[in-house]
């Protein structure tokens, strides 16, 4: 008896020790990696930094989610705007995505969808920054969207360095991420329930509200996920498309690391996201959108 | 109940999917209140006619009439049809008392009828206490029955079923159809017309009132059980419905049943001689092959009142006499493939 099937034997004796050599190198990667940056993140924002010195006080203080909230406002309403354009992209995105991806799963002919498939996923071949930049263009005084306004005899839309900049790049450059989950909940669905659906009376809206909306509300809040935190974490628009007072946490998490080297308050700071994801999340699961998983 | 009444009409349907033709030239008369069964094998035609009657589908040419009105271009829901799936169907997201409700609560029926009325159909399927369970949570016999009676409770002048025990296995099947003879029995009072498709011959005859033989998208006849089985019109149904015992004398193509066969281990007397080439136990009755001397060959069905399993299986290559009384024999049309 070779060495491998002893080996391949004792696998199959022990059916743990398979799942437990697969999940060693992810997990580990997990927690050392991911948990560990966390907890230090978290751990740092009841710092300190010697304002002289400028270096760090290992002291435990709430100073830091103190200032946070006493500073006219300010990081109050960064915060705000923060989690409101994530919000509104998210929102924007699933009503989007919803008749696309509907149509790619249930509608479309086998070529059509692949066609569609690469339309949503060739954005995502060219860098971020290069889309950025185009929308740059596409929205500043002299760019493609005024030039087009003024063809048809409309006057300029000042779009450039807004929040609406914002919140049409941000849901332009994450709309693949929610269109990908939204076609595999609705493709799941068998055709089936919806005839099943009509054959009982349900005319089509009806059919969409109480069988194909609920059973598609996974992918949307997959999608949502996505759409949601990558926004929530972005600090790249803000500066490119953004105006002079529109900047995100991730803008003051920079500038605080950046310029002032805060570590503390820019950890404090980026707990804000953290606990916004894990509040969304809560209630996404509270409204059992995880209960067709 | 009216039994002269027509219920369900289909005149000239013909439906084509790109260059399959899947139902051609049919015709079909289904009256109020009968268990009518559309066998046949699978692609011949039968679940598109079901799919046409139910308005999933809409035929190239024909019409479709429901208790005298022309549904040809109504929509599902327009129509007064309740279909049970082959895979039941069953909303996953809701419990199985929000799926029984789901056409009445669709319908407006007010909530004081409408838990009255699931209740109700839940114990004429004898699961009255499931209510609140998803169906993910009953087993396969269990949730057949639930979609039964999300159909039922409707009261539809028509039931649709799609091989409904399809995924069940023998012993169950065999419990589920006295079962929905049962349901159907309970329900007749209001009339309701059992339209039952099978690709399961012994399912076909014991349930049917009538049923239809269907073969590359046309019906090869419309019968009583007692009618197709014994007098089968074309050599299709002959092999299709029961064994295919097809022989061709004299220029004339019959077909006679097994076990109206006597076989006699003697060599004279009138009758065909021949030799068995086969011997199957089945237990309750033993299948014997009979090669012919004069060309073809007979399936022989025996019950075992006196012979063992070992004398049976002996009996294999022994020169027999055959036969049959000439009221047993039927012509049939030649073709159809068998």
């Amino acid at each position: 008896m070779g060495a491998r099937h002893r080996l391949s034997s004792a696998f199959w004796r022990r059916p743990w020790l398979k799942a437990a050599l697969l999940l060693t190198p992810p997990l580990a990667a997990f927690v050392l990696v991911y948990l560990a940056a966390l907890v230090s993140l978290f751990v740092s924002s009841f710092w300190s930094v010697d304002a002289f010195t400028g270096k760090l006080i290992h002291q435990w203080t709430l100073q830091n989610f103190h200032d946070l909230l006493h500073s006219n406002g300010t990081y109050l309403r960064i915060a705000g705007r923060t989690i409101g354009i994530a919000a509104a992209v998210t929102i924007t995105d699933a009503v989007l995505a919803f008749p696309l991806a509907y149509f790619m799963a249930r509608l479309a002919g086998r070529r059509v969808r692949a066609l569609l498939f690469v339309l949503v996923l060739l954005p995502l071949w060219s860098s971020y920054l290069v889309r950025i930049y185009a929308w740059q263009t596409i929205l500043s005084h002299n760019g493609a969207l005024n030039w087009s306004l003024n063809k048809i005899g409309l006057p300029d839309a000042n779009l450039a360095y807004t929040n609406w900049a914002m919140w049409i790049v941000f849901s332009y450059v994450w709309l693949p991420f929610m269109i990908i989950p939204v076609f595999a909940a609705v493709e799941r669905i068998p055709d089936s329930f919806i005839e099943a659906s009509g054959d009982l009376g349900a005319r089509g809206r009806r059919t969409f509200r109480s069988v194909v909306l609920p059973l598609a509300l996974p992918g949307v809040v997959a999608g949502s996920i996505f759409t949601f935190s990558l926004t929530l974490g972005d600090f790249i628009t803000p500066l490119l498309v953004g105006g002079n007072s529109s900047s995100f946490i991730g803008n003051v998490v920079e500038d605080f690391i950046g310029i002032n080297g805060n570590i503390p308050f820019s950890a404090a700071f980026a707990t804000v996201p953290v606990i916004v994801m894990a509040a969304y999340l809560l209630i996404a699961r509270k409204l059992g959108a995880f209960e067709a998983l | 109940m009216p039994a002269a009444e027509i219920d369900v009409r289909l005149s000239g349907i013909r439906k084509t999917y790109g260059d399959v033709v899947a139902v051609d030239e049919l015709d079909l008369d289904i009256k109020t209140g009968e268990f009518f069964t559309l066998l046949g094998p699978s692609g011949s035609g039968k679940t598109t006619t079901l799919r046409l009657i139910a308005g999933f589908e809409r035929p190239d040419r024909g019409r479709i009439a429901l208790g005298g009105r022309d549904v040809t271009n109504r929509a599902p829901y327009e129509r007064d049809v309740n279909t049970v799936f082959q895979d039941y169907a069953l909303f996953p997201h809701m419990t199985v008392a929000d799926n029984v409700a789901y056409g009445l609560r669709v319908k407006g029926v007010p909530k004081a009828e409408r838990k009255r009325r699931v209740q109700e159909i839940l114990r004429v399927v004898r699961l009255p206490d499931v209510g609140r369970r998803k169906p993910v949570q009953l087993s396969g016999g269990q949730r057949q029955r639930i979609a039964l009676a999300r159909s039922l409770v409707n009261a539809p002048k028509v039931l649709l079923l799609d091989e409904p025990l399809g995924a069940l296995d023998l012993k169950l099947r065999q419990e589920m159809q006295i079962e929905l003879k049962r349901i159907q029995r309970e329900v007749s009072e209001v009339g309701i017309t059992f339209v039952y498709v099978t690709h399961d011959q012994e399912e076909a005859l014991t349930m049917s009132d009538r049923l239809a033989v269907f073969n590359e998208g046309r019906i090869e006849q419309i019968g009583t059980p007692a009618e197709v089985y014994e007098r089968p019109s074309t050599q299709f149904v002959a092999g299709f419905v029961g064994v295919s015992n097809v022989l061709e004398r004299g220029g004339r193509t019959f077909t006679v049943r097994p076990e109206k066969i006597q076989m006699h281990f003697d060599e004279t007397g009138g009758g065909e001689l021949g030799r068995i080439e086969d011997v199957v136990y089945v237990g309750m009755f033993t299948r014997y092959i009979v090669e012919l001397d004069s060309g073809g060959e007979l399936t022989v069905v025996r019950q075992n009142l006196e012979t063992s399993s070992q004398e049976a299986l002996e009996s294999r290559g022994k020169r027999v006499r055959l036969e049959w009384r000439p009221e047993h024999t039927f012509v049939i049309e030649r073709g159809g493939g068998a």
